[in-house]
């Protein structure tokens, strides 16, 4: 057997094929070569996260030492009093986190959104708003593999920006479409609502204003300018407005057959 | 059983074309990988409801043929079938070369590839996302070690032990794999557990299609070797086997499916009413690249042609693809059921059809996966003694004695 290119050829010589177990000197030789320049290259690779991870703090910290760990954070939102053709709590959120209508709704972000419901049978028709429900099992955080997307212990759950690697898993476990994707770059980002092209994000429940006492800027707006169908609160605290109404009433979750417990409740729906 | 003599592949010009083809078509997805990372996701034909495109059908192909093409070298380690074994070395590296095709391509496709590292430093160990990267870099360090203990005289007898390991370890994989989709309770199309099953019976149906694809075109290339009439009619049959295997799988998943009258909707939507997804399904995965192999690979006419079995293995390929398609983007197309057995609109896309329409870079993302994958490949079998001179001695031998 010969070859027909002599000077390239890398065939062991006739008579000395290698067998079993057997390597020539020349592989023996690029296979050093290739585990040093695998070495180098997970050195350089490694590099910035092991210097992000020696100067950078731990998950959220600051919002972490701010928030209330008895606290359930949630909503609740009459659908009776939710007007039609009413999007008062959508510009507010807006308005408050920075995101917006471009023309383009398959790619924008969308952190509220208002969604018209009709019963087929009965041709009764409801509008509502729909945002991340802040489930108490959130599938996006048990799904995200880099433990980005989380629940915070008062129960609104939020995406780690620094964290978070932009690979939709969270997108396709969540029930309620509720998060976005950044699909390009955006300039003029409010300071303390940061997003970036190429992550996920959805609706923080205003967490900025919630840890400063305030309430997210969708109810607040719904309730000064639209028709005061939302109601923000802690559902754990039995005296609280919220944690009262959702036990009067007939309220329900959405998909409630999903078991994930979500912080945002329903009535007249 | 006489010993196997492995050797480089010949430096022929279709080799070396071959090769230069197959790096242009890298350095073509990394372009590609580039340009969707400056511009961001927006030049894909990517959205807020089809969150996984192309270079997910791409990426989950490789990955599940990857796991599929070491069967060969398990016949031989695992199973005793020591017909198998010349081919074992080639399985393990082409396995090694699949996954970090794929990996590559889940990678790139990623919103912050650069990034990578956290996601490799920062762990959710409730994700089985978190499970697979450590099952996808496992099955890399121990297919590694299995092809080291085979081409190492001294150990040698460990193979059985590594091969076994590996064995179980890419069916974990697999399952693993399966699971990213059949664990999302959220979505009709998706949640089912019989989703793990189906792609490890695609890998093994896969995975040989492109190891028999793969060994013929080397064939050809290198034209020092070929696969003898009687192993090209076993390995045709073979696959004839993991082809109804496939079929027996998505057969019993969809009549699950159909038994239950609330998913009506979304098997409605894939297999009759949705278009691109049933042509792709039943014209492109059940006909195309189930069938009609079938019938290549069984019927005594074709099944020991080599260019019918070739064919037989491209369909079934072509078939896999359809099938991932189907399942990865049509799984997504089908609206989230927000609020069940109501009629739902809004300016996000509630209650409609999500459309998806794939551009180009992300079809070169993808094509360069597959590309890094035969460039692996082909260097592999250049550089190390993975062909053998001499590939069925066994069957060459019992067949001129009978």
């Amino acid at each position: 057997m010969s070859c027909t290119d002599k000077e390239t050829c890398t065939c062991t010589p006739a008579g000395s094929l290698p067998v079993d177990g057997e390597a020539s000197p020349g592989i023996e030789a690029g296979r050093r070569a290739f585990i040093k320049a695998g070495g180098a290259f997970a050195t350089i690779a490694l590099t910035p996260t092991v210097t992000l991870m020696s100067f950078g703090g731990g998950k959220a910290n600051a919002a972490q030492e701010s928030l209330d760990p008895k606290a359930r954070w949630g909503l609740l939102i009459d659908v009776a009093k939710c007007g039609t053709g009413c999007s008062e709590c959508v510009s507010a959120c807006q308005k408050e986190n920075g995101w917006q209508d471009t023309g383009h709704p398959e790619t924008d972000a969308q952190w509220i959104r208002k969604v018209t419901v009709k019963n087929p049978k009965s041709g009764a028709v409801a509008e509502l708003p729909v945002m991340c429900q802040h489930c108490d099992e959130p599938p996006c955080a048990d799904v995200c593999p880099t433990g980005a997307s989380f629940k915070r212990a008062d129960g609104i759950v939020l995406v780690d920006k620094h964290l978070c690697i932009g690979c939709r898993y969270c997108m396709m476990a969540c029930p309620y479409k509720a998060r976005s994707f950044i699909h390009e770059t955006l300039i003029d980002q409010k300071p303390y609502a940061p997003r970036g092209k190429g992550t996920v994000e959805s609706c923080t429940m205003c967490v900025h204003r919630v840890d400063r006492g305030e309430i997210p800027a969708c109810v607040e707006s719904c309730n000064l300018t639209g028709g005061g169908a939302m109601m923000f609160g802690n559902l754990n605290d039995p005296q609280s407005e919220i944690a009262k109404r959702v036990a009067e009433l007939t309220s329900t979750q959405l998909r409630p057959d999903l078991g994930v417990d979500p912080g945002v409740h329903y009535t007249y729906l | 059983m006489a010993r196997i003599i492995y050797r480089e592949a010949r430096s022929r010009t279709f080799l070396w074309v071959f090769m230069a083809l197959m790096a242009a078509l890298v350095v073509t997805g990394l372009s590609s990988a580039w340009y969707m990372e400056h511009h961001g996701h927006i030049v894909t034909g990517m959205n807020n409801g089809i969150v996984w495109g192309l270079p997910h059908v791409f990426a989950i192909f490789l990955i599940v043929a990857a796991s599929g093409i070491l069967n060969m070298a398990s016949l031989a380690s695992v199973f005793g079938k020591t017909t198998y074994k010349p081919k074992a070395r080639l399985s393990g590296l082409m396995s090694i070369a699949l996954l970090v095709g794929g990996l590559s391509v889940l990678v790139l496709d990623l919103g912050r590839p650069d990034r990578l590292t956290v996601a490799m430093t920062s762990y959710n160990f409730k994700s089985i996302f978190a499970w697979n990267i450590f099952l996808y870099t496992g099955f890399i360090v121990i297919v590694g070690a299995y092809l080291i203990v085979q081409m190492t005289r001294s150990w040698m007898k460990w193979t059985g032990a590594v091969g076994t390991f590996a064995f179980v370890w890419r069916l974990i994989l697999t399952t693993g794999t399966g699971s990213i989709f059949g664990w999302l309770v959220a979505r009709e199309a998706f949640n089912a557990a019989m989703l793990a099953p189906l792609f490890i019976a695609m890998s093994l149906s896969l995975g040989l299609a492109i190891f028999i694809t793969t060994r013929l075109l080397l064939d050809y290339g290198c034209g020092d070797r070929s696969l003898g009439t009687e192993l090209i009619e076993r390995l045709a049959k073979l696959l004839g086997i993991f082809i109804a295997t496939t079929l027996y799988f998505q057969l019993l998943m969809h009549l699950t499916n159909l038994y239950s009258a609330a998913r009506g909707g979304v098997e409605r939507f894939l297999l009759v009413e949705g278009g691109i997804y049933p042509l792709l399904f039943w014209g492109g995965f059940v006909i195309l690249g189930s069938l009609i192999p079938m019938a290549l690979v069984f019927l005594p006419a074709f099944n020991r042609n080599r260019m019918m079995v070739g064919l037989a293995s491209v369909l079934v390929i072509a078939g896999g693809l359809a099938s991932i398609y189907v399942i990865v983007i049509g799984g997504q197309a089908f609206p989230l059921n927000i609020f069940p057995g109501m009629e739902v609109s809004s300016s996000f896309g509630d209650g409609q059809i999500q459309h998806y329409i794939p551009s180009l870079p992300e079809l070169l993302l993808g094509i360069g996966g597959w590309a890094l994958a035969a460039l692996i490949t082909l260097v592999g079998v250049k550089i190390l003694p993975i062909l053998p001179v001499e590939d069925n001695v066994t069957l060459n031998a019992a067949a001129a004695a009978g």
